[in-house]
């Protein structure tokens, strides 16, 4: 009995050591010292240095004059009701998607109430198809990128907000488009913290000239 | 699907296959010790290690029932540790979120879910566990339960080539190690360090505070998590660092690091059917095998992507676009991330499920109706290629019941690799087999009946039965990934579905590992006229032909009940 229970022990010991300590302190140590920018979250900081956020992780923007994400189905707990969640759009300390069915009632009214509040804010997509991540809720609800569809249809209204030229607004959203890898894999995208960011950073043309 | 979509999947699959084979070449020769250019690194390594487990031990010849032995033994004490690092993780190192120990019920759940490879997780990463754990009692088994599962498919070969009567079907610590330092450390190691560069966190700070634009907070959890990314694809784990697992933009941040995620899912267990073909001196009997796992996997996969770019009726209804177009995906987006679209979801969705990784990059519980049928299959079948050796033995279950059949069929005696197959290993067979649907069904309808169980559903009518049913097929098959909207933290759904894991885990490899000592023990014929050939394309058909036939009668009706019965309610305009 024990020359099973002797080597069976001390092999967990040995790889459990090997893999689950050495194995991940080691790729730790590399990546911090090769690629620390990604290594520890590929944060994106303001000229003084406070951190704005990580160009991998979505954010809720609010106004017109921002582009936004996609609807975001995160939750955090109830600060009143203990064991309880409310809705948190982009709460990055705990990730996840609606998971409702295609046959869910809550996400048909879901879907609604995302048309009807997105044709208050526009009138113009009154009767219009929307793009597809337009109304969804993304799986990590901490999606990044839109799709370059949902940005062109908003540069209008960032634009009117802003005062500036669309022409000047759908040029940064092109800029801002990335294409599929090696033209296959993925699809085309547009990060919208970079995007909003360039916004913020960049001065439009002066009107008339 | 878009031509778009058949170029992303062609790529992908081809640079699979062409992998698959290079790689079972190095396996092989790991299996059965021949010579690599690596061995002068590795030697000294694995020699230092086998004076640590002790010298005895690594050397003795193993039988096939001290080979299990030794091998339980060891998933045992993994599992203990597993178990304790997590329920007291308040008291160890590397806990900065000062997270509390689980709960007994929930890491009974979480060891027994890791150390058999399932990596079913009824907790969220980030909210729950201590980056400690994450490395000591996830990372860890991630190595270690695959490894179970590839030393055992290996002795179970051996019992076909070996000539002493199966007194010695290999040594499970030799195995084992050499499989991890020749194999998995190595190629996680490289590789991690690809993952970071794609942008997956490696640190152990547990969190940021960044200060939007917009004002307030937004805390970002973070982590060492490219470590546990890549191991827990290249191990066919699926256990994520985050809730959100794959779809999480840290765990995957782009479509790059997608395409090699589902490329360390598929390689191994695609590599070790050339390597079978090669232990056994027979590559056409390898070859034969990789064609039936691979009409399986090209027979469902364009299902998934094409029902998910039909959508749904219910997001036509609120004016969505389904038709791709240049600037945007269309199709059911709901549940899926915008760098992966509806052909990398798709993809990855059936990859993991027939790989049985349980690793999800977008999610499975608004997939529609059809497109989770695929998913359904690779856990039911469990060998459209399967996990890390078990999907490989669920594939040989198959096997000797089609030799069985066909055998009886024409009337000669039924022979696989010049073993006799006789009574006892049919019954050994058969019971390996049937544990399966068993675990599945039986659990799923108890839950469909009682009050605590129906409790945890999130989706109504046939979608939140299908939940449950994902739920079981997922904990048997091994395989780790949900419907998540199923709240599994509860005393009866972590219980059963911890039982389920066990049951759908150790005895098939047991009675697996009785038939190679069965089998070991057997005269190997010499083929002859007479032999009824098994590396034919005809006998590939029949194969294939025995796993379809006994799958639909198992488990079609368990479908017909869910998602199939909700594709036509869906169809017609029904909501719940």
């Amino acid at each position: 009995m024990l020359g099973l229970l002797l080597p069976a022990l001390r092999v967990s010991l040995v790889t459990w050591v090997l893999c689950g300590i050495a194995y991940p302190l080691s790729v730790t140590g590399l990546g911090q010292l090769l690629l620390p920018y990604q290594a520890n979250g590929s944060l994106v900081r303001s000229p003084n240095g406070t951190i704005l956020g990580s160009r991998l992780i979505g954010q809720e923007w609010r106004g017109p004059q921002w582009f936004h994400g996609r609807p975001s189905a995160t939750t955090a707990s109830d600060p009143d009701a203990p064991g309880k969640t409310v809705a948190a759009p982009y709460n990055a300390a705990a990730s996840g998607g609606s998971n409702l069915g295609p046959t869910s009632r809550t996400l048909a009214g879901r879907l609604v109430a995302e048309r009807r509040a997105a044709e208050a804010a526009e009138p113009g997509l009154a009767g219009k198809l929307l793009p597809a991540d337009m109304l969804t809720a993304s799986a990590s609800g901490l999606d990044p990128d839109i799709s370059p569809a949902f940005a062109a249809l908003q540069a209008p209204r960032v634009a009117a907000a802003r005062g500036a030229p669309v022409g000047w607004v759908a040029a940064l959203v092109i800029r801002h488009t990335q294409g599929r890898t090696f033209g296959i894999f993925g699809e085309p995208r547009v990060n919208v913290l970079e995007l909003n960011l360039d916004l913020l950073a960049s001065q439009p043309p002066r009107r008339g000239s | 699907m878009t031509m778009q979509s058949w170029l992303q999947v062609g790529v992908t699959l081809a640079v699979i296959f062409l992998l698959s084979i290079p790689v079972g070449r190095y396996l092989a020769a790991i299996v059965t010790e021949r010579k690599t250019w690596l061995d002068p690194v590795f030697d000294p390594i694995d020699a230092a290690i086998y004076r640590l487990i002790g010298q005895g031990a690594a050397s003795q010849p193993m039988n096939w029932k001290a080979y299990t032995c030794h091998m339980l033994a060891t998933n045992l004490f993994m599992a203990i540790l597993i178990y304790l690092i997590l329920v007291f993780q308040d008291y160890l190192p590397l806990n900065p979120l000062k997270l509390p120990g689980m709960a007994p019920m929930l890491a009974f759940n979480t060891a027994v879910s890791f150390i058999t490879n399932t990596d079913w997780q009824g907790y969220g990463g980030e909210t729950t566990l201590s980056n400690f754990s994450q490395m000591a009692a996830i990372t860890f088994p991630m190595f270690t339960s695959a490894t179970t599962g590839f030393v055992v498919a290996m002795a179970f070969i051996r019992a076909f080539i070996v000539t002493d009567g199966g007194a010695n079907l290999g040594n499970f610590y030799r195995d084992l190690v050499r499989f991890t330092t020749r194999v998995l450390l190595p190629l996680s190691l490289v590789l991690a360090i690809f993952m970071i560069w794609q942008g997956a966190p490696q640190t152990l700070a547990a969190s940021v505070v960044a200060h939007p634009i917009q004002g307030g907070e937004q805390t970002i959890a973070i982590g060492p998590v490219a470590s546990l990314e890549t191991i827990k694809h290249l191990g066919t784990n699926g256990g994520g660092f985050f809730n959100a697992n794959a779809a999480h933009p840290f765990e995957n941040p782009t479509p790059l690091s997608n395409w090699l995620l589902i490329g360390l899912m598929a390689l191994l267990p695609s590599a070790l059917v050339v390597c079978f073909g090669r232990m056994i001196g027979k590559p056409r009997q390898g070859w034969v095998l990789y064609g039936v796992m691979s009409a399986l996997l090209l027979l469902i996969l364009p299902v998934t992507i094409a029902a998910e770019q039909d959508g749904t009726p219910m997001l036509a209804k609120a004016g969505i676009e389904l038709q791709a177009t240049a600037g945007q995906p269309g199709g059911n987006m709901e549940g899926k991330e915008v760098r992966f679209g509806i052909t990398q979801s798709g993809l990855f969705g059936v990859i993991t499920t027939s790989f049985t990784t349980g690793s999800v990059n977008s999610m499975h519980d608004s997939f529609t109706p059809l497109g989770a049928v695929p998913e359904f299959i690779g856990m039911m079948l469990q060998n459209v290629f399967g996990g890390k050796g078990v999907g490989f033995l669920a594939a040989l279950v198959y096997g000797l019941i089609a030799v069985f059949l066909a055998g009886r069929m024409v009337g000669r005696t039924p022979e696989f690799l010049g073993k006799t197959i006789e009574q006892p290993e049919i019954i050994m067979v058969s019971l390996a087999l049937l544990i399966h649907p068993l675990v599945i069904l039986a659990p799923s309808a108890w839950s469909m009946i009682e009050p605590y169980g129906l409790a945890s559903l999130s989706n109504a009518a046939m979608h939140g039965y299908s939940e449950v049913l994902y739920a079981f097929s997922s904990a048997a098959a091994n395989n780790g990934s949900a419907f998540a909207g199923l709240n599994a933290d509860t005393p009866w759904y972590n219980l059963a579905l911890g039982l389920v894991i066990l049951i759908g885990r150790y005895p098939p490899i047991i009675f697996m590992m009785a038939v190679a000592g069965s089998v070991a023990a057997k005269p190997t014929l010499a083929t002859t006229i007479g032999t009824l050939r098994t590396d034919t394309i005809k006998f590939g058909a029949f194969w294939l032909g025995t796993i379809l036939v006994i799958g639909a009668l198992t488990f079609f009706p368990a479908l017909v009940l869910g998602p199939i019965a909700e594709a036509f309610a869906m169809h017609h305009g029904y909501s719940y």
